[in-house]
């Protein structure tokens, strides 16, 4: 099993893709811009994600909003932002994809002319709304801005959120978003894919039509930072919580780099589901935590991993963190059991075929074969990334673990209820979140 | 008069036109797989479909037990049985069943309702049978051990406690208390702390042996399956299976009266979490399908019409959705949103002006009913694309009863629904006099505003009102 696919650059730099899967008849359409929050500068954050809002509120040749028409020809339709990318896609009946090219490319060619201050005052109302739903009225919500600001350094494009911060989204003007659109938002800082129900060279002739006339603008260089932790940064702030929790963080390799499909297993054998070590200690056996996850967050210039932890009522932070460094030190210094090697490898297999499943959405296959073009310039490079989790051995996990989560470099936050200082981990400053 | 090729392979050349959106040509056909059907000697019925583009198998074992099987004083029985169902069988400890499920790469879940519980795993081809084994372990054969369900428990009541500081959980719980009362349906399924506190192993045994049954569940399997080979799997696994001291399907209860307006207070809160509804219709209602329609337009889809008045025009809210949660009895009818402090009473306001528009003052235009009848039909193969959805439609079939032809059905018969269609049911079905509202918020900022609602003076009620 595969992802088959072809590929075809336009002459305005255009990249498309096309995958033919007649099992169902729908059409993806999936359309990714290389921009992200961490083309953003400090003082002016959230604008690539407010900026995606306004890409659904009309555009010169359609200056209505664009759920009408697509939910009236049967389409779902979303977008999503992130600090490397924004996407928008459309999941469509075959017999409706011309309509959304036409509306893809007359946003990608045509928005300026429609965009109003009215629109924009209002989505900037929205965008405010949704970043006091998802994170400040939200239980440890805002763990998020707070260990970003403390893995990355102030100018580092990973040091804010996506969502952004709420003076810059208050101070953002008009002329911003419009050179925005002009930077980031055309055909060579773009890739489209189109999965499903269609016709090869029925599509690409489509895709031709209605995205060549669009002028190509200036390529977009890529974004280039560093960062680096040398201590144990230790930090906490109260909020609206029950329960004090625990984030350990650790900067580690980028996205589709070496080590993070290690970082990828790893954090899962040490915190994800019941099987892993850190559920079996904390929660199974021990029971001095509610919960405990981990991740290997991979992105396009860095990662970082992360173990968060819940402290059971009547337990600290502090037996926490030392349970945790425990165990990650033991997966260092350990080789990982056959059985342990052996489930991570049949479940990524299994993970990727159901992956194969779906042609759309988030995460479908044309939003895979987009995230390996627009990262890798690789579109076929689905069958190489199961193969990094098929190749990762006890050793390199074990190595890869050592080098990368060392107790010695790493943030650690608590999040303890109001009024409790007392309970965060020791020895840790009070952070400034909002 | 030339004709233009037809069956080559070249491309078309498209022409484009930007004066007007293209409009789309016929639909490809689309039907729902055929669903296969045989029962076990044991009253298990085993349903089957093939969907064979991926390697993949999904199973899904329903048992027409939920929350509202919960015994009088034992809120949330039900939701931490199916919790005790993986925890291990027979010498099998919860760890090892666990990574026994992980060496089939299993996507293993565990889902309650309230008339419901499931347990689904999803597997590549090649695990089937294993899986299964494993699915009849988990549902007919769980060990129930004392310990496990000591800290089972105790993790449920720790997530509890940690439930009061979610808005949005809070008001959800708190509104089925106020619309419900002390009715089946008066609880979410994860109960309550106090209840819980009481709630006992051999309380779990005699749910598990009394309503999880082979005669009240249904298992369903689609994917690269065949329907002979999943029966016999299926006898292996789940032949020993057998129903216990059967227990009675839930009845329905009288619903009390609740205040127009409730609030709970949450100070300093950024948004206020509105919930606006009344006990409405069963699943099982002759208005389903004008409902469906009405409720797409006025709150179901982005475009409905409180979505476009609340976030596209006032910009007070992320979004807002309504529903009809249509069960086995009479289900909830809810608009829920989340907006600004600052616009809570007018978005209260705003809320019960659409609600009761849509009844009469202001019906739907056909313009309107166009979109929501296209919207609902032409994209509905979508629903279909995946083993799990194919999987978890088929379930839906098995709770409610439905005909096998439902799906086959379910387009035309939305495509016939009519403007009055849509006044009559709503009027019928949703009455604005009886409408409850219940604000988690900022009392000391919203309160003021609140008098003008004409609603009364709100209700203040505990954070645990539930």
């Amino acid at each position: 099993m595969t992802l088959s696919f072809t590929k075809h650059t336009l002459d305005n730099g255009l990249d498309v893709l096309l995958h033919e899967d007649h099992s169902c008849p729908i059409v993806a359409v999936n359309l990714w811009y290389h921009v992200g929050s961490k083309n953003e500068r400090p003082g002016h954050t959230g604008f690539a994600h407010l900026f995606e809002h306004l890409m659904f509120e009309g555009s010169q040749h359609h200056d209505r909003g664009y759920f009408a028409p697509l939910q009236g020809a049967g389409a779902t339709l979303n977008g999503s932002t992130n600090a490397d990318r924004t996407n928008y896609w459309e999941v469509v009946p075959s017999n409706a994809l011309e309509l959304a090219l036409w509306m893809e490319s007359d946003r990608m060619g045509y928005l300026l002319p429609a965009l109003t201050e009215a629109k924009f005052s209002n989505q900037r109302d929205v965008v405010l709304n949704e970043r006091r739903q998802n994170y400040e009225n939200r239980p440890y919500g805002l763990a998020p801005m707070a260990l970003l600001s403390a893995l990355f350094p102030d100018d580092h494009p990973y040091h804010w959120t996506t969502i952004g911060d709420v003076a810059d989204l208050h101070a953002v003007q008009l002329d911003e978003v419009q050179a925005f659109f002009r930077r980031y938002y055309h055909p060579a800082n773009a890739s489209l894919a189109l999965a499903g129900d269609i016709d090869m060279d029925d599509a690409l002739a489509m895709a031709r039509a209605y995205f060549e006339e669009l002028e190509p603008g200036d390529r977009v260089d890529p974004v280039d930072a560093a960062a680096s932790l040398s201590s144990d940064t230790r930090i906490f702030f109260e909020d609206r919580v029950e329960l004090p929790r625990l984030y350990l963080a650790w900067l580690t390799p980028a996205m589709f780099a070496p080590g993070d499909a290690d970082l990828d297993l790893g954090t899962d054998l040490l915190a994800n589901g019941k099987t892993s070590r850190l559920y079996k200690r904390l929660v199974f056996d021990e029971r001095i935590a509610t919960d405990v996850s981990a991740a290997q967050n991979s992105r396009e210039m860095a990662g970082y991993a992360q173990i968060t932890a819940t402290a059971a009522p009547g337990h600290t932070l502090g037996e926490l963190e030392t349970a945790i460094l425990e165990e990650v030190q033991r997966l260092a210094t350990e080789s990982p059991s056959d059985d342990e090697m052996e489930r991570g490898r049949v479940q990524a297999e299994s993970q990727f075929m159901f992956r194969l499943q779906t042609v759309g959405g988030f995460g479908g296959k044309s939003d895979q074969l987009n995230a390996y073009n627009v990262f890798l310039g690789d579109p076929a490079y689905f069958d190489r990334d199961l193969a990094r989790y098929q190749d990762v051995t006890a050793a390199s996990l074990q190595e890869a673990v050592a080098r990368y989560l060392p107790p010695s470099r790493r943030v650690t936050l608590s999040i303890v209820p109001h009024g409790r200082a007392a309970l965060a981990a020791p020895g840790s400053q009070q952070a400034e979140v909002s | 008069m030339s004709r233009s090729p037809s069956g080559s392979s070249a491309a078309r050349a498209f022409s484009i036109d930007r004066s007007r959106l293209p409009v789309p040509g016929p639909a490809r056909p689309f039907a729902f797989p055929a669903i296969e059907k045989s029962t076990l000697p044991n009253g298990l019925r085993v349903w089957t479909v093939s969907h064979p583009q991926v390697p993949v198998i999904a199973f899904d074992l329903l048992v027409r037990r939920g929350a509202s099987a919960d015994p009088p004083g034992k809120d949330g029985l039900a939701a931490l049985t199916a919790d005790m169902l993986d925890e291990g069988t027979g010498d099998r400890s919860a760890i090892a069943m666990h990574e026994a499920l992980a060496r089939l790469g299993a996507q293993f879940d565990t889902d309650i309702g309230s008339d419901a519980m499931s347990v689904s795993v999803t597997v590549l081809r090649r695990f089937a049978g294993p899986a299964l084994m494993l699915l009849a372990d988990v549902v007919a054969r769980p060990a129930l051990r004392d310990d496990d369900f000591t800290r089972v428990r105790q993790l449920r009541l720790h997530r509890l406690t940690q439930l009061r500081d979610m808005p949005g959980v809070v008001a959800d719980r708190a509104f089925l208390k106020l619309l419900y009362g002390p009715h089946p349906y008066g609880h979410s399924p994860i109960g309550t702390e106090s209840a819980l506190a009481g709630t006992t192993v051999d309380d779990v045994r005699a749910f598990h042996a009394a309503a999880v049954r082979p005669s009240v569940a249904t298992l369903i399997a689609v994917g690269d399956c065949d329907h002979g080979a999943v029966v016999a799997l299926a006898a292996e696994a789940f032949g020993d299976w057998r129903d216990g001291s059967a227990d009675a399907a839930t009845t329905d209860g009288v619903v009390p009266a609740a205040a127009a307006l409730n609030i709970i207070p949450r100070a300093k809160a950024p948004q206020s979490e509105l919930r606006i509804g009344h006990v409405a219709v069963p699943r099982d209602t002759p208005d389903y399908h004008p409902l469906v329609v009405a409720n797409t337009i006025l709150g179901g889809q982005f475009v409905s019409r409180i979505n476009l008045n609340l976030r596209e025009d006032k910009g007070f809210t992320y979004g807002a959705r309504t529903a009809f949660e249509f069960r086995r009895l009479p289900g909830p009818f809810v608009l829920q949103v989340s907006v600004q402090t600052t616009a809570t009473a007018r978005a209260i306001a705003e809320s019960i002006g659409e609600i009761a528009g849509i009844r009469g003052p202001r019906p739907v235009t056909s313009e309107e009913l166009a979109l929501g009848i296209a919207a609902l039909t032409r994209g509905y193969a979508r629903n279909f694309e995946t083993a799990e959805q194919i999987a978890r439609a088929a379930m839906q079939l098995a709770l409610f009863d439905l005909p096998d032809d439902y799906f086959a059905q379910f387009v035309p018969a939305v495509s016939r629904v009519t403007a009055e269609d849509v006044s009559r049911v709503m009027e019928r079905h949703v009455d604005p006099a009886r409408l409850t509202t219940l604000i988690v918020g900022d009392l000391d900022v919203v309160g003021a505003d609140l008098g003008a609602l004409g609603l009364g003076e709100p209700v203040v009620l505990p954070s645990d009102a539930f």
